[in-house]
């Protein structure tokens, strides 16, 4: 059943043949791969607004893009942009006309307070409250507020910029949002909707608000003295994720199609797997079955054993909870096996960028393999017994690695994992 | 690839006038439309389509569930558990298990008096953002954060009701209402899905969300007036608190259990542009030519009742099906309801095929009805931005 260019089950290979990403680390693959092989973190101390009296006082935002205003819709769309126009030009297709839709992992925008305070400030007259904020808006009509803050904004925008096909979808599975992006461009192509698809994700959500939200879930670490120690993954002090910014964007399309144009292919896509937990809203089962469950389907989708894959990109939050989780459900799928493949976390350098780590952390995977390097699993000075896996410490390791396992698990128990390959 | 069919075997419905596919058959589908159910004080100038009180307990077993949320995700988790139950499929675990879910979500509720009380003390401050970091960390509740994140309502049917195959959810406003089902749809159709649960809820009644319809002024202004007679008072939208949600199935798995089922969803047509009159109707043309209108006896449409886009819709639903074509905009009924939009049009549409009967005009300006269809156009676009219509049809079309 399977050929050159269909796949053990019969259905279209899908490559990959543009990539883009964005990162506290900086602007672009070269950037970015350059800080992540040199084990540099992005974590800081924040500037974006004051920190007095907040438990968590670091985070890899992304200061550096030129945005429409300081705000999360703003700062994502930036990133989303151009992450988008990286993949596009990577892949030969442009500025203008993409054969295939968009599919976006959209960060949970809002109207934020320095918008709620310029509201108020237009109006001499009325008691402070929505009321006089309703009372602004009729006044008034904003129309730009009003296009940021609807949650289809950016992935519209982005589609009408590039000239992708339809109406694109917005989608977010919490932390698992790249990866699902990436698997509705895989289905779509595989059902024959469509040869090519953009998959991108963003968040620019560090907002005091957003910040404080996951300080009180206590998600975040407070080692707040060091911010580039702050994340440390596996490691047996780790205290929780720091809340980074970020965007990725993939150009998928069948194999197929991809070589009839001659386009260079970086990867492949192999397989998708995902299953949904019902144990807590933020907490996976402990018995791990659906992230399991979630590793397995994704190594069946893609057709190979677990002994196939040569690293994994691990999902390595730094939570206490994740990251022994985490290596409890890989030791299950893959036996002792496990304890002698390389396993890193990019979060140990750039955070956990929300809706984007999926998207992002496929780039580097795509990276690792076309590149020939492991980066690192930084900060890792104190292992933790609990966890005897080969985190890749401190220092990349070269290293030829022809098929990665990426992890994604999200708040809501949302799970995807994908299989990635080499280029051919 | 052999095209399955797709069938609507679970409706969940809960509005202005109650709970129940059954019940809102019986309220919408008489001889003549139920006098709109509106609540004109608590949001002056805005009028909404209210909840009825609710008993949480009915779908939302847990108390200790209930206050994880707020009503945005507690109604679409109460129409989701609704629609398993229309089902026949609540109790069936190993269905359950393995059903895929796509939500059409937004975001959560605010704490309005943490806002309120912020706004208040900020006038004589002017080191605001000092301000928020004093307050924000000691007023909000810790979970609130839960209830607010957009794929949270599947976390939520998930937990509440153990569907376990796979989880998306997808945002953008009206638009995702129209991709959450034309997803779920190409998903079955093509094999890649047997069972999927499907839809979206919204919540009205919140000043939030009314702010953010207003920055742009989408809405509408005074007293209650339905979609077409609106045009006189200024147009605009009424928003409406719902939640519909479907189960679909692949025809061969539903005959296989035996499942009854309401109707099968033909296609559905989607589209994003710019808003100026040209380019909408030329895509909403090609929308058209791309769906199979010919017996198409009826149309159920989330019309938004703001100008051009409302006025573009009607226009091009008479040219292309005929000046008497029985258009029926629910959203004169339960207001609209946003990202649950189109799920509400499939439902409403699915009922009346399934009973082979056509909605009453649900005002002066609507045509009355010929016949029973056994086709029936359903669209959803959206205020600002996308556009999505769709075919329900009689299962044995």
């Amino acid at each position: 059943m399977s050929g050159k260019y269909t796949d053990h089950l019969g259905r279209p290979v899908i490559a990959v043949t543009g990539m883009g990403v964005v990162t506290s680390l900086g602007r672009g693959r070269e950037d970015n791969w350059k800080a992540l092989t040199s084990g540099e973190s992005g974590i800081h101390r924040i500037k974006r607004f004051p920190i007095d009296g907040l438990s968590t006082t670091i985070a890899g935002t992304v200061d550096f893009m030129e945005t429409e205003e300081v705000s999360a819709p703003a700062i994502s769309y930036a990133m989303a942009d151009a992450t988008s126009e990286e993949a596009l030009d990577q892949a030969g297709f442009g500025r203008s006309g993409f054969p295939g839709p968009l599919f976006f992992a959209a960060p949970p925008v809002e109207l934020e307070w320095q918008h709620r305070f310029a509201l108020m400030g237009e109006m001499t007259e009325g008691e402070p409250g929505y009321d006089q904020l309703l009372a602004a808006a009729r006044a008034n009509r904003h129309e730009r507020m009003h296009q940021l803050i609807q949650l289809g904004t950016i992935a519209y925008r982005i589609a009408e910029k590039y000239g992708t096909k339809g109406l694109p979808i917005s989608l977010s599975t919490a932390c698992a949002s790249g990866a699902t992006a990436l698997q509705q461009g895989v289905e779509a192509i595989r059902r024959g909707d469509a040869d090519a698809a953009l998959c991108a994700a963003s968040d620019g959500s560090v907002t005091a608000e957003g910040l404080i939200r996951f300080s009180l879930l206590s998600a975040l670490t407070t080692a707040n003295e060091k911010p580039e120690k702050a994340s440390k993954p596996f490691s047996k002090d780790r205290s929780g994720f720091v809340m980074s910014e970020g965007s990725g964007a993939l150009v998928l399309e069948s194999l197929e199609h991809a070589e009839a144009r001659g386009a260079k292919v970086l990867g492949i896509i192999k397989g998708v797997g995902e299953k949904a937990d019902s144990f807590h809203r933020t907490r996976s089962s402990p018995d791990g079955k659906p992230v399991i469950t979630a590793i397995k389907l994704g190594l069946d989708d893609a057709g190979v054993e677990p002994d196939a894959i040569g690293y994994v990109n691990a999902h390595g939050t730094s939570t206490p909870e994740n990251d022994r989780m985490e290596y409890n459900s890989l030791k299950a799928v893959f036996g002792d096996s496990i304890h002698s493949t390389p396993i890193s976390s990019n979060k140990s350098m750039i955070g956990h960028t929300l809706t984007a780590g999926g998207a992002v952390e496929a780039v580097f995977s795509f990276m690792t393999m076309l590149e020939g390097t492991i980066p690192p699993t930084i900060n890792y000075d104190n292992p933790d017994p609990d966890i005897p896996l080969d985190v890749v410490p401190n220092v990349k390791r070269d290293a030829q690695v022809d098929m990665i396992l990426s992890n994604s698990f999200g708040f809501g128990g949302q799970n995807a994992c994908l299989v990635l390959g080499a280029g051919m | 690839m052999t095209e399955r069919d797709v069938w609507i075997t679970g409706i969940g419905l809960v509005s202005c006038f109650g709970e129940g596919a059954q019940f809102h058959w019986e309220t919408l589908g008489g001889d003549t439309a139920p006098a709109p159910v509106v609540d004109s004080e608590r949001f002056k100038p805005y009028c909404v389509h209210p909840l009825p009180e609710m008993d949480w307990s009915q779908q939302i077993p847990r108390r200790g569930d209930q206050r994880q949320m707020e009503n945005w995700q507690r109604l679409g988790t109460y129409a989701a558990g609704l629609a398993l139950d229309d089902a026949g499929l609540k109790e069936n675990e190993e269905l359950v298990s393995t059903m895929d879910l796509v939500v059409a979500a937004g975001g959560g509720e605010r704490d309005l008096d943490v806002d309120a009380s912020i706004l208040k003390d900020a006038q004589s401050r002017n080191d605001r953002e000092n301000l928020l970091n004093e307050r924000l960390p000691n007023e909000l509740r810790p979970t609130l954060f839960l209830a607010q994140l957009s794929n949270l309502m599947a976390g939520n049917i998930s937990i509440v009701h153990k569907v376990t195959g796979s989880s998306r959810t997808y945002m953008g406003e009206e638009s995702a209402g129209v991709t959450s089902i034309e997803n779920a749809m190409r998903r079955i159709s093509a094999g890649q899905s047997t069972h999927l649960l499907v839809g979206g809820g919204f919540n009205a009644e919140r000043p939030d969300l009314l702010l953010t319809m207003e920055l742009g002024q989408y809405g509408h202004r005074g007293a209650y007036a339905p979609v077409a007679a609106r045009r006189q008072s200024g147009g605009g939208m009424i928003l409406g608190s719902a939640g519909a949600f479907l189960v679909l199935e692949d025809a061969e798995h539903a005959r296989a259990r035996g499942a009854k089922a309401y109707a099968k969803i033909g296609g559905v047509a989607s589209d994003l542009g710019q808003r100026d009159e040209a380019a909408t109707r030329q895509r909403l043309g090609a929308m058209f030519d791309k769906l199979d209108t010919k017996s198409v006896g009826g149309v159920i449409s989330g019309a938004c009742g703001v100008d051009p886009v409302t006025s573009i819709e009607f226009d091009m639903l008479r040219e292309r099906l005929g000046e008497d074509v029985a258009i029926r905009a629910f959203t004169s009924m339960t207001g609209t309801a946003i990202e649950a939009n189109f799920p509400i049009a499939v439902s409403l549409a699915a009922l009346a095929i399934h009973n082979k009967r056509f909605y009453p005009a649900f005002e002066q300006a609507e045509k009355p009805a010929s016949g029973s269809p056994q086709s029936i156009l359903v669209s959803a676009l959206g205020h600002y931005r996308g556009e999505g219509l769709g075919l329900v049809e009689s299962i044995d079309a």
